[in-house]
């Protein structure tokens, strides 16, 4: 679990964040929702510890992430494992090696066979496993978002946090990578952080979600919640899709008819 | 500027401090070596073997009195090439391709959230992608000053013989007039100096380059003329200190 209190975050005198506190579950896919500029991505950086909150803190499992040791947030973020906005993959080395990379920095204990079986693992479980000499230029960008998630997950993350991992994608690929992170998520019991403003991402695999308005909290709870939020900014946020106003629309009619679809995608998901 | 030369000083600090284990950093060292190294041997070359020919021309074409013996062509071109022309011209030119090429590939890794990726991880980004370079730098620079200065000599030789400016017999002579160990030490010395500078200006730019494509060009460019700066002043310091 990472808890994270009173998180407030300025430059040059302007505040991006305005004192956040929320919670994100173990085992569950936390989503960070909001519209582009309500600090998520400035959020995001503090907890994995890319930007230094200018107050509050941030405590994983327990151990307080903020202004501690080197050692210990070291330790912290070896348990971290990250999916970028743009996969963030090193373009100098192959998928085989891009995934091998934190394996041989992070455990220099593991032999080359233990990295191998390790990697071809992984490379199994996002479905690339033909893809490993590849070059990332050469792949797709939904390949690369695999690749990512794979890299991610090689050294045994405990926290996995993934920025925007459907941006740039094509609907149904969007699903993929949305079902894969979901179900990695539940398989492994990890700390799941997305950010994004994706709906179709809120309506799948929206555990717990935080909306974020203006540097703020306006509101957290479940996919089943949000549509029947009565915080204004998340109801114009939500159904400034004219597809999810259709759907509230039948929702309405058919009592209760949306909800059932979203709970229908969650159990197929 | 004081406070870049500050950053810059923290920066070399951040570096050093918390450093990955010891074999990767030999392994990034060697992989670096290559880059930096052996893939800059061709243009070095040329422009060396270049540099000495003209010198030994241009020396000759100049030395028109009966009084001063031919043999001063070969002399001329061995100190020159030796203090100056060698440790310097290379370094410069160096600063253009390797300086360009580090600024620019850390440019990109920034831009592309790559030297994020390594944080996240608990990897010291600067100590794993800029300690490699800059130490292999410091490996490679001596060496291709080495062959910098064989091969404008080389250059010489055969512009000074195949125009008929000199004999190779006078032209041996010359460099073998009043050799003073110490110049090539002193040459040495230069070059590691400026491989100091062209890697860590170089890093440093491409190291903190923020926005897209065009600010990455804007890091080599600032690179590659900071870099240049820094070697001719660094240059004229240690003539004034050492010599």
């Amino acid at each position: 679990m990472i808890e994270i209190h009173n998180v407030q975050k300025s430059f040059n005198g302007n505040q991006v964040l305005k004192g956040i506190t929320c919670t994100f579950e173990t085992g569950k896919c936390n989503l960070l929702l909001g519209g582009s500029g309500t600090g998520k991505s400035v959020l995001l950086q503090c907890i994995v510890g890319l930007m230094q909150p200018d107050i509050g803190s941030i405590t994983y499992d327990g151990s307080v992430f903020t202004n501690n040791k080197v050692q210990i947030r070291q330790e912290i973020r070896r348990k971290i494992g990250m999916l970028f906005q743009g996969s963030a993959l090193f373009d100098s080395m192959t998928v085989y090696e891009n995934i091998e990379f934190p394996l041989k920095m992070l455990t220099p204990e593991m032999t080359k066979e233990e990295r191998r079986d390790r990697v071809e693992f992984c490379l199994k479980r996002v479905g690339l496993e033909n893809a490993g000499n590849k070059m990332p230029a050469e792949i797709s960008g939904g390949m690369k978002k695999r690749v990512g998630i794979a890299r991610a997950i090689a050294p045994n993350c405990t926290y996995l946090f993934c920025d925007e991992p459907n941006s740039g994608l094509d609907p149904l690929t969007s699903l993929k990578i949305d079902e894969l992170i979901h179900e990695i998520t539940h398989e492994y019991n990890i700390t799941t952080a997305i950010i994004t403003h994706d709906m179709n991402s809120v309506i799948e695999i929206g555990d717990h979600i935080i909306f974020l308005h203006k540097g703020q909290k306006l509101w957290d709870g479940t996919k089943e919640e949000i549509l029947n939020a009565q915080v204004p900014e998340l109801k114009e946020f939500i159904f400034s899709s004219s597809l999810v106003r259709a759907a509230k629309k039948v929702d309405d009619e058919s009592e209760g008819g949306l909800a059932a679809i979203t709970e229908g995608e969650s159990t197929s998901a | 500027m004081v406070k870049n030369f500050g950053e810059f000083l923290l920066f070399i600090q951040s570096m050093v401090t918390r450093t990955e284990r010891l074999k990767t950093l030999w392994q990034r060292t060697l992989e670096e070596s290559v880059i930096i190294g052996f893939d800059s041997v061709f243009i070095v070359a040329i422009v060396s073997a270049f540099i000495g020919a003209v010198t030994c021309v241009q020396i000759s074409y100049n030395l028109v009195s009966p009084l001063i013996p031919k043999s001063t062509i070969g002399f001329m071109v061995r100190e020159m090439t030796i203090l100056e022309l060698a440790p310097t011209i290379t370094s410069i030119v160096l600063a253009g391709k390797v300086g360009s090429s580090i600024a620019g590939g850390l440019g990109t890794m920034r831009i592309t959230e790559q030297v994020a990726a390594l944080e996240v991880m608990g990897i010291n980004s600067a100590s794993y992608l800029v300690l490699p370079r800059i130490v292999a730098a410091i490996l490679m620079f001596p060496l291709l000053v080495i062959l910098a200065m064989a091969l404008s000599i080389l250059g010489g030789y055969l512009a000074g013989t195949l125009t008929g400016a000199i004999s190779a017999q006078e032209y041996i002579e010359g460099l073998r007039t009043d050799f003073i160990p110490y110049n090539i030490a002193f040459a040495l010395i230069k070059s590691v100096v400026f491989a100091f500078l062209v890697s860590a200006i170089s890093s440093y730019k491409g190291y903190f380059t923020t926005g897209g494509a065009l600010e990455v060009g804007a890091a080599s460019t600032g690179a590659v003329n900071n870099s240049i700066i820094a070697i001719l002043i660094a240059d004229f310091v240690l003539a004034a200190l050492l010599l």
